[in-house]
């Protein structure tokens, strides 16, 4: 009788779900069971949790550790209800509904908890509320305000007992305001699988860590701010560089241009308290202009771009694998537009950065022609330029500073802004972006295509790449291949996705190729074997199997998102999130998408006046290798000591 | 070895009497479901403190689908004043592992563990040895006592010193690797435990006394103690008086007669249950040592006239301050300001309205708090402040 070895993973086996399964006994199963809430009945699927018993009949429990993305804790105890018949009081979030029990929310006995669960909390939470990152979006403060905190019954730290920790360029700690609810920690483990963060030590001297406690910039954090996005709190925020931008929008002598990302455009409104997947777009180009850019540019050109150096790249490797027969060819070839991803790559499977696209992010391909290009074509000194860009990302702040990325002589990105940053600049500039008439992006980038668009969802860069290949290819508009040229099989939320796309008929090379392959023969009636994974838990699944020489190591080219959803559901994204939300950012994103008359990069007229003008020696060409081209850092695992 | 100071104090134990394998002998002649019939016949509850009915525990366990069980022997004795289990291990370890033995043939197990307090790292040799002869004498392995297909071994895997891993989901999470903090229950580790496979917990006491009750029968063992306490109970006397060790006694002996076997009279008051028990004041010694009464693990701990109630509770909080796993709000920051309160009783300092939001802190700490350590570790204190109230209340100010 052989027994398993325990596996890894940080959450209990038995609790790494949202709902605990009360019973291995599957009759049980989809049976459905009524429970009685505050005497109004509730009928449910057997093994639902109180929580959501009360929700489908619209009695609120206040919760702070529990999380919709996140596996069970039941550690805050802030969400105890009365159960009839029991002694002790229950977590809602965890505790499961297998009977006809009856519930009680807000009996003597449940309210007292309740205050007394804040009472404690707020006698260790340094509340600065006034000059706090999360005034008015804290989970802590509504909480004390609902649930009727009048006093500090058990004391109140008035001043911060440790340091900040800053060493990051995205992610930033405060310990003094962390409240141990440890969504951070089954962020960084349940989605992502990195594990940076952990509880060490125990009482109330249970602290949030690194391993070491080093400085989260020395340590294995891959920047994805995923766990910002998710801390109740702000003792996890995003690097706060709006001073700075400000600074140079003050400056007569500076020329201040802000390219912007699909996906804060899906949820900037949240800021302004629009429903979630309200597109303000054209609005905000308004508010930029008159927050005092000089010019505002679409990233979704650069989006573009990359579709054209990164397709290139592919129709390379295949090439030379399967035509010329290379055998140091890496595939299946990997995007590398999110930095998050790349620094999971570096460090946990150094040994595929081969299978990396050499192309570089839209954020710093645009920042590259920015202060070349542009630079030149307006006569401006590239200088005096500061290139800011809008993301959805905290790692966006990290690669920014990659010292690699100074290809145009300069620091060729200035300032990663997250939505929630520029959301902040707007409204203290007095700008309600929703009442704002609209405007467009303004030359010489100014036209986007829809591919461009659906890099901010996932599988948008498999799609957008896909729609150009296959068009490049066969010669034959990619509508007539799929309708509305919607390549459906590589959407969706599925964590990892498979697909195979078969080129029915090739074309002669179009013109921009006909320097690198004579004819696409080679490609006629082949299958692509495609793959999408978004969130670096499920990255590391494809990694893995890729690694065991499993389906996806026979893929031709994948596709990596560090965050859920993909950049819409990024860290530097308004808070909160959830599946829900994320959904309707992406609808957003579709509908944008569907808008656009051009929806193939290779069509973008900027970009093909770009190559004409500029990258002269076309996609994969030696200017572009040097502006548009990168290399990564194989950083490992190990954490050398400080 | 200190193991055996305390093992020449006390009186005789029935355990010494217990034939070796003749419990087994008998379990392997009865099916499965009459073992546990038997166990629940017996009225057994757990000895480690808690009181569930071992037979109720075994029968939800069995009824789990799936082919993977495990039965756990929690040797984590950490309560503070408990040594009971130390002297099982030492002198009758065959009869714990053969308590295992019979709880694996009755719930389907093939593998049983004694997760073992890192304090007891000089226990495993021995248990290992004893183990190694078991297998030897066919009593653990494959075909156990030639009966076919019953396969199952014992392993001995250690604690790393946290209290809380005495909780059963808190040992199960430890044994799996991981820090050691107490699960959300439901689901009950016979449902969903080790590695996700039904699996039973039971303290020392409770499988040795498993293996006493088919030795000898379950008549014999419900001829002691009481009605709703079956049998009979080690218990672990420390403190102000005069012979302290661990004695045996039936359920139901009154704190009273405890006192006068141990040379404990006078004593003020009793903590009994450890620190997460309750303190009896002397005007109640006549209640009783039973599930119904003033129900144990067995730690008694007697406090003489000389004591200072305010210390008998700082004491206590101190360990919980201290042991915490710091997992849930009520428990990890409740333990610290009842410390804090106590202090500030000391000084003749406590402002009364932070005393009052103490106490009702106290009974949240009691009702919301995740596990049995929060739940318990006010206890001492609330009662000290019940049955102690004028000693604690007219201490003058500290100057």
């Amino acid at each position: 009788m052989s027994h398993p070895t325990t596996p890894i993973h940080r959450a209990p086996l038995s609790q790494q779900h949202r709902r605990v399964i009360p019973t291995t006994s599957p009759d049980a199963i989809g049976a459905q069971v009524t429970v009685t809430i505050n005497g109004v009945e509730a009928k449910v699927p057997f093994g639902a949790t109180i929580l959501e018993a009360a929700r489908s009949v619209g009695v609120q429990i206040p919760t702070l550790c529990d999380h919709p993305d996140l596996n069970v804790a039941g550690v805050c105890r802030m969400c105890v209800v009365e159960v009839e018949g029991q002694r002790l009081l229950q977590p809602a979030c965890t505790f499961p509904v297998v009977n006809q029990m009856k519930v009680n929310t807000h009996t003597r006995k449940v309210r007292q908890a309740r205050r007394h669960v804040l009472q404690l909390l707020l006698s260790e939470h340094f509340g600065e509320c006034t000059s706090c990152v999360r005034n008015g979006n804290c989970e802590l403060q509504s909480l004390a305000e609902e649930y009727g905190i009048n006093d500090f019954a058990f004391g109140h730290p008035e001043e911060p007992l440790v340091a900040e920790d800053h060493s990051s360029y995205s992610v930033m700690r405060d310990m003094n305001k962390c409240i141990r609810c440890r969504r951070c920690v089954r962020t960084c483990i349940d989605i992502q699988e990195v594990g940076v963060l952990e509880a060490i030590g125990r009482s109330d001297r249970v602290s949030i860590e690194t391993y070491e406690d080093r400085p989260l910039g020395s340590v294995v954090c891959i920047n994805c701010g995923q766990c910002v996005n998710r801390c109740p709190v702000g003792a996890l925020y995003a690097k706060d560089e709006t001073d700075a931008v400000w600074a140079a929008i003050d400056d007569p002598e500076k020329h201040v241009v802000i390219q912007t990302a699909p996906a804060p455009r899906s949820a900037m409104g949240e800021l302004f308290g629009l429903e979630p997947g309200t597109p303000v777009t054209f609005e905000m180009n308004t508010a930029l202009r008159r927050a005092g850019f000089d010019h505002v540019f679409d990233t979704n050109f650069s989006a573009d771009l990359t579709i054209m150096e990164e397709g290139t790249e592919l129709i390379l490797r295949l090439y030379k694998a399967l035509v010329l027969g290379h055998k140091d060819v890496a595939l299946p070839q990997f995007t590398s537009c999110s930095p998050g991803w790349v620094k999971f790559l570096e460090h946990f499977y150094p040994e595929y950065l081969p299978n990396a696209s050499s192309a570089k992010s839209p954020q710093q391909m645009f920042g590259a022609l920015i202060k070349t290009y542009y630079a030149e074509k307006l006569g401006l000194d590239p200088g005096n330029i500061v290139s800011v860009a809008l993301m959805p990302c905290s790692a966006k702040k990290f690669e920014c500073n990659r010292p690699e990325m100074h290809d145009s002589g300069y620091q060729d990105v200035d300032y990663g802004l997250t939505t929630r940053e520029l959301g902040k600049m707007f409204k203290e500039a007095g700008l309600h972006v929703p009442s704002l008439p609209k405007s467009d992006f303004d030359d010489p980038f100014g036209t986007a295509t829809g591919s461009g668009v659906i890099f901010g969802a996932t599988g948008g860069v498999m799609e957008s790449a896909l729609r150009t290949v296959i068009e490049l290819v066969t010669g034959e508009k990619v509508e007539s291949i799929y309708d509305h040229g919607d390549i459906v099989p590589v959407r969706g939320f599925d964590g990892v996705r498979y697909a195979e796309i078969t080129v029915p008929k090739v074309g002669p090379v179009p013109e921009i190729l006909a320097h690198l392959v004579p004819d696409w023969e080679w490609l006629n009636g082949a299958t692509l074997k495609v793959a999408v994974a978004h969130g670096t838990a499920n990255a590391k699944k494809v990694m893995d199997d890729i690694k065991a020489g499993g389906k996806f190591s026979e893929c031709h080219f994948i596709e990596f998102m560090a965050c859920p959803g993909g950049c819409l559901g990024g860290g530097g994204q308004p808070i909160p999130t959830n599946a829900a939300i994320r959904a309707a950012r992406a609808k957003a994103i579709y509908a944008e998408d569907h808008a656009y008359s051009v929806r193939k990069s290779y069509e973008n007229p900027a970009v093909a006046r770009t190559y004409a003008e500029f990258l002269t020696d076309g996609p994969g060409g030696h200017k572009a290798h040097k502006l548009l081209h990168t290399e990564y850092t194989a950083r490992g695992r190990h954490i050398p000591q400080e | 070895m200190s193991a055996q100071t305390i093992d020449s104090q006390g009186n005789a134990l029935t355990y010494a009497t217990i034939e070796r394998d003749a419990g087994l002998r008998a379990a392997l002649d009865m099916t499965r479901p009459d073992i546990i019939d038997a166990v629940s016949q017996s009225g057994l509850k757990g000895r480690g403190g808690a009181g569930f009915p071992t037979g109720m525990k075994w029968n939800f366990c069995a009824a789990e689908k799936g082919d993977l069980k495990y039965i756990i022997c929690n040797a984590d004795e950490g309560e503070p004043g408990t040594f009971k289990d130390r002297v099982i291990l030492s002198r009758f370890a065959d009869l714990v592992l053969e308590g295992m033995t019979i709880g694996g043939r009755a719930i389907g197990a093939t593998l049983g563990i004694v997760y073992l307090r890192a304090e007891y790292t000089y226990l495993r040799p021995h248990l290992n040895e004893v183990i190694k002869e078991r297998r030897k004498r066919g009593v653990l392995g494959t075909s156990i006592m030639g009966v076919e297909g019953f396969d199952f071994d014992i392993i001995v895997a250690m604690g790393a010193g946290a209290y809380v891993c005495g909780e059963e989901t808190a040992l199960i999470e430890s044994l799996e690797g991981f820090r050691g903090e107490p699960r959300n229950r439901p689901p009950f580790p016979a449902v969903a435990g080790l590695l996700n496979n039904p699996t039973v917990v039971n303290n020392v006491e409770t499988l040795a006394s498993v293996a006493a009750i088919f030795a000898k029968g379950v008549d014999w063992f419900k001829a002691f103690g009481t009605d709703k306490s079956t049998g009979y109970k080690l218990f672990s006397v420390s403190g102000d008086c005069e012979k302290p060790g661990v004695y045996e006694f039936p359920w139901g002996i009154t704190v009273a007669a405890l006192l006068e076997e141990v040379g404990g009279e006078g004593a003020k008051a009793v903590q009994i249950g450890g620190a997460s028990g309750v303190c009896v004041p002397a005007r109640e010694f006549a209640r009783r040592l039973a599930f119904e009464d003033i129900p144990t693990g067995g730690s008694v701990m007697v406090i003489g006239p000389q004591r200072d109630m305010l210390d008998v509770a700082e004491n206590f909080l101190e360990f919980f301050v201290e042991e915490s796993c710091g997992q849930c709000t009520p428990c990890r920051l409740g333990n610290p300001q009842m410390l804090k309160a106590v202090k500030l009783l000391k000084e003749g300092a406590c402002p009364p309205k932070f005393l009052a939001d103490v106490k009702a802190l106290g009974q949240t700490m009691m009702v919301a708090s995740k596990c049995g350590l929060g739940q318990t570790s006010p206890s001492a204190f609330l009662s000290i402040l019940e049955h102690f109230g004028d000693e604690i209340h007219d201490r003058a100010p500290s100057a």
